[in-house]
């Protein structure tokens, strides 16, 4: 009998990783849209930081009151903020607010997450206990008893962000915890412990890179709880007031009773604005989820 | 206990006689493609058999041989991304690639029926059986009183050597053995003409495995329909089949009688795989096939087994592909070894 | 269902509601401000209270805070008294108790709240489950999309936005408030029609945002449980699509989403207390409010404690309800 090589025979033309990702895109239209939005929305904060005044943000810099116009492209509101401004001052803080909360949550939901999973025992035990115990507990209002606990000098950018993300780590570490839960048990991780591969060298070859798409979507969804709550917090009047925080414009609008006396724009804008980064989140988040998941991967 | 199957008979209007020599199965050139991003695999490849009444078929093949796909083809169970091209299914007279939607349906367990590995996943887990087994039958048959239905279940458990009990437990509360036995109480119910078994006792240990093969032939006597049995335990094989059906890379390589198959394969690849059969009384060293199946989206020009087979460095292996074969005998293998012999399949 | 499960799902209840009043508790005590000290300032300075009355209040607020008492002996006087529902008094309506505040308002919050959370939940399920079944026409499954992209706007966006549009620009509906101005309050139907239409854009702004959400959660599962090997043999059994959407793939489909109805509990209740503060409803989201902004602490805290109860009780409910739907968990 001839020998025939064991190598695998015809090779199989695969299409370059490029195409094959933005074949995807195709299909997970979410994902594709969300990112664009998100894109967009940074442009126009980048650019605006580097060609306006952030003074204007702030009251007293320009007409009181004016409907959106040539010079005032997004209106000024009852204190003489001029709104473009205040829109991208705005913009940048949530975003520092939603990155920061949001990275906070994830590298803790991490960190508590893979201990648990790895080490298991009763360090498992308690920490997904206290993670199902705070669930329940709506953490909005918690929130808010901590923001309105605070000194209101205190109330920066910053400690919002640590408020934001004081309660929203347990999703994350219960999401991370189940992923390595699941890899703990599969072979790649035995083989590597029995080719002498240390604990941390397993941790960081092995699972961590498996764990990627989980961490990704996972930071999404931090931002977005940590903009959604930002949000709110500013809305019930809780944030650092001076700061033209989105929702800090439209609590001010709804104290000056905007809609009644016909200053539309001052509220509305900001709404919009909100609604396009929480949508974009929400998208990128969705999109994520199915990378991740392959099974929620639709098929053509 | 034989079935008293004469109201069952006269509600299929038109069913064939099963016992006319007519086969009651016809598989003509069906082909199945599927579409994906790295490009088109055929799956099926041009597949044409018959089967009798109270025939067992036994379909053997590495994974992605295509053997699953014919089942599924054959329920015209194909999703996309993969497609059925061409081809027909002829069940007791009627070509089921022309049904329209609503008459496969119907058609469906009460033609043609299938029996999935059911220790897995295939029973619905908040349903009790019993009203799983029902309404498969109140789907095909209108008006059955609750009697009847009660009575066709407690029938259809026992022949499967199931206390008539199961029908109000849940899926979780049944082992493997007994969740196969529900899935191949289910394929009989409605006494189809032809039963595919796929893969039934994969997951099962050799005691149930057992008993499974049994209870299969025992209701498939006495229903007298024809069975396909899509495994690859060649062993299991030789003992509960009448022919065997060899397939390679999405086609038919070789399909013969059983004795046949064991003392004098044809097709090389089917050569390999019984000699690679460890056997009580040779003691020797295994002998596997060299090489790898090959990928189904780029299948070797001309015979699909050329790069693997002894006989496979000429010409014709490499450009032209083999044609079916009937050899003397009724045996039908494609292969350039046997051109001369037999004349091709019309 | 056995004793030991039970007691488990008790002791969790209690622990959730301990966890809270703790987290209450020693929030507050961690910060600088003597909200209490603040609070006296204040309204000594907006006058209309005789000293008498400060020196009750003052009493009262030692006695059901025990300021004068060490932290440890606090703490434990506050949870016994929690377990009474005794949340002391409201500082900005007193005499009126914490208690009683909540009993006033609780009824506007209860309608609304059941009537939105049903309805999101029963429409985005059903929507979800059938956007994601294939052999739906498309039209049908297309309905889902637009609810789909309402995710992401926040309820309060919505009610913004409804009440410009709908109110202001169209004046359609009332913009705020339970009742119209000068109406009196009796059991007649005019004066329930009057409700209803105040009702609407505060239902309709928590409603547009919600059903999103159980669509997208309903539709993953169903994708997910479309795969499942059942759901494939039940169409090898020849069953019609009907009675394979209803007993094969809805029903396994709806036991995680009622799970994920116990979850979002939590954003449900937020959502709809800020939505009533929009619309001037005189709930306990409207209560909440005002409080914060009167710096109502015994207010504050008993509303997040008491919320906190209502949900977790709530959860516990749904516990008990899923063995029902899910014979897989019948049995211990």
């Amino acid at each position: 009998m001839t020998t025939v090589s064991m190598a695998a025979p015809d090779n199989v033309q695969q299409p370059s990783n490029f195409v094959l990702f933005f074949r995807y895109l195709r299909r997970n239209k979410g994902l594709a849209i969300g990112a664009l939005i998100l894109l967009a929305l940074t442009l126009f904060t980048v650019i605006g930081l580097f060609t306006v005044n952030p003074k204007h943000a702030y009251p007293l810099s320009a007409a009181l009151k004016q409907p959106p116009s040539l010079k005032y492209p997004f209106g000024t509101d009852f204190f003489g903020r001029n709104l473009l401004v205040a829109m991208v001052v705005g913009m940048w803080q949530t975003a520092l607010i939603g990155l920061l909360a949001g990275g906070i949550g994830t590298f803790v939901g991490v960190v508590l997450g893979f201990t648990s999973a790895y080490f298991g025992g009763w360090i498992d035990a308690v920490i997904r206990t206290v993670c199902q115990i705070l669930t329940p507990i709506p953490v909005l209002l918690i929130q808010v008893v901590v923001a309105g606990s605070l000194d209101k000098r205190d109330v920066t950018i910053f400690t919002m962000a640590i408020i934001v993300a004081m309660l929203a780590w347990m999703g994350p570490t219960l999401v991370v915890r189940a992923q390595v839960m699941t890899m703990k048990e599969r072979q790649f991780v035995s083989v590597a412990k029995l080719s002498g591969v240390s604990d941390m060298g397993i941790i960081f070859k092995e699972i961590l890179p498996n764990l990627l798409p989980f961490i990704a979507a996972s930071f999404v969804g931090q931002v977005f709880g940590a903009v959604f709550a930002s949000f709110y917090l500013a809305v019930l009047g809780l944030g650092p007031l001076r700061e033209p925080l989105l929702g800090n414009l439209i609590w001010a609008a709804q104290g000056q009773g905007a809609f009644f006396n016909g200053w539309w724009w001052w509220p509305l804008i900001p709404a919009f604005a909100m609604i396009l980064i929480l949508g974009a989140l929400a998208l990128v988040n969705m999109g994520l989820d199915e990378l991740a998941n392959p099974r929620v991967r639709r098929t053509e | 206990m034989t079935i008293d199957s004469t109201p069952l008979r006269e509600k299929k209007a038109g069913s064939a006689n099963r016992n006319v020599t007519e086969p009651v199965l016809r598989v003509e050139g069906l082909e199945v493609t599927y579409y994906t991003d790295l490009g088109r695999a055929k799956a099926l490849d041009s597949v044409s058999f018959t089967l009798n009444s109270g025939e067992k078929l036994g379909m053997v093949g590495e994974s992605g041989s295509g053997k699953s796909t014919m089942a599924l083809a054959m329920m015209r169970m194909i999703k996309p991304p993969g497609r059925i091209e061409a081809g027909k299914v002829i069940v007791g007279g009627t070509d089921l690639m022309s049904l329209t939607e609503d008459e496969m349906r119907k058609a469906r367990l009460n033609k043609i029926a299938y029996i999935p590995q059911g220790a897995m996943n295939s029973l619905n887990p908040v349903m009790r059986i019993g009203e799983q087994m029902s309404d498969a039958i109140r789907s095909h048959l209108k008006g059955e009183t609750r009697q009847s239905i009660d009575d066709r279940l407690a029938y259809a458990l026992r022949s499967v050597d199931l206390d008539p009990g199961v029908s109000r437990m849940y899926a979780h509360e049944l082992s493997g053995g007994m969740k196969q036995r529900v899935c191949i109480a289910i394929g009989i119910l409605l006494q189809p003409n032809v039963i595919i078994a796929d893969e039934p006792t994969s997951a099962l240990d050799v005691v149930t495995q057992r008993q499974v093969m049994e209870t299969i032939t025992r209701v498939q006597s006495e229903i007298n329909a024809a069975v396909i049995l899509i495994g690859h335990d060649m062993g299991l094989m030789a003992q509960a089949v009448d022919k065997v059906a060899v397939m390679y890379a999405g086609r038919l390589v070789e399909l013969s009688t059983v004795r046949e198959m064991f003392t004098d394969p044809k097709h090389p690849y089917s050569q390999a795989l019984i000699s690679s059969l460890p056997n009580l009384d040779n003691k020797g060293v295994f002998r596997g096939i060299p090489g790898l199946a090959p990928s189904l989206l780029r299948l070797p020009k001309g015979c699909a087994f050329h790069p693997r087979c002894p006989h496979g460095q000429g010409e014709l292996q490499s450009n032209v592909r083999p044609e079916p074969i009937i050899l003397p005998g009724g045996r039908m293998v494609a292969c350039h070894l046997y051109s001369e012999e037999g004349h091709t399949h019309e | 269902m056995n004793v030991k499960v039970i007691v488990k799902r008790l002791l969790f209840f209690v622990l959730v509601v301990w966890a809270a009043s703790t987290i209450v508790f020693f929030i507050p005590r961690l910060s600088t401000r003597n909200a209490i000290r603040e609070r006296f300032g204040e309204l000594a300075r907006s006058g209309g209270f005789s000293p008498g009355d400060i020196e009750k209040l003052i009493a009262s607020m030692n006695k059901s805070f025990g300021l004068d008492k060490p932290l440890l002996e606090q703490y434990w006087q506050y949870l016994q008294n929690i377990i009474h529902l005794d949340f002391g008094y409201s500082l900005s309506k007193y005499p009126t108790t914490v208690t009683e505040v909540i009993a006033q308002s609780l009824p506007w919050t209860i309608g609304l709240l059941l009537v939105t959370t049903v309805l999101s939940f029963v429409i985005g399920t059903l929507l979800g489950a059938v956007s994601a079944w294939p052999k739906a026409p498309g039209w049908l499954r297309g309905i889902a999309t637009p609810f789909i992209l309402l995710t992401g706007v926040p309820p309060v966006i919505m009610g913004i936005l409804l009440v410009f549009f709908i109110g202001f620009r169209l004046q359609w509906l009332p913009l705020g408030g339970a009742y119209s101005p000068g109406v009196v309050p009796t059991w007649s139907w005019t004066f329930f029609f009057d409700l209803m239409e105040h009702q609407i854009l505060p239902a309709l702004s928590l409603i547009l945002g919600s059903v999103g959400g159980w669509v997208l959660s309903m539709r993953g599962m169903g994708i997910t449980i479309q795969g499942e090997d059942y759901v494939n043999y039940a169409e090898h059994k020849g069953l019609s699509a009907g009675r394979i959407f209803r007993d094969y793939y809805l029903r396994n489909a709806l036991l995680p989403q009622v799970t994920g109805l116990a979850l979002a509990l939590g954003t449900v209740i937020t959502s709809a207390v800020v939505v009533e503060g929009l619309f001037g409803l005189p709930g306990i989201g409207t209560a909440l409010n005002l409080a914060i902004r009167a710096n109502d602490f015994p207010v504050i805290y008993g509303i997040v404690i008491f919320i906190t109860l209502a949900i977790a009780l709530l959860m516990l409910i749904l516990e008990f309800v899923y063995p029902l739907l899910d014979p897989r968990i019948r049995e211990s």
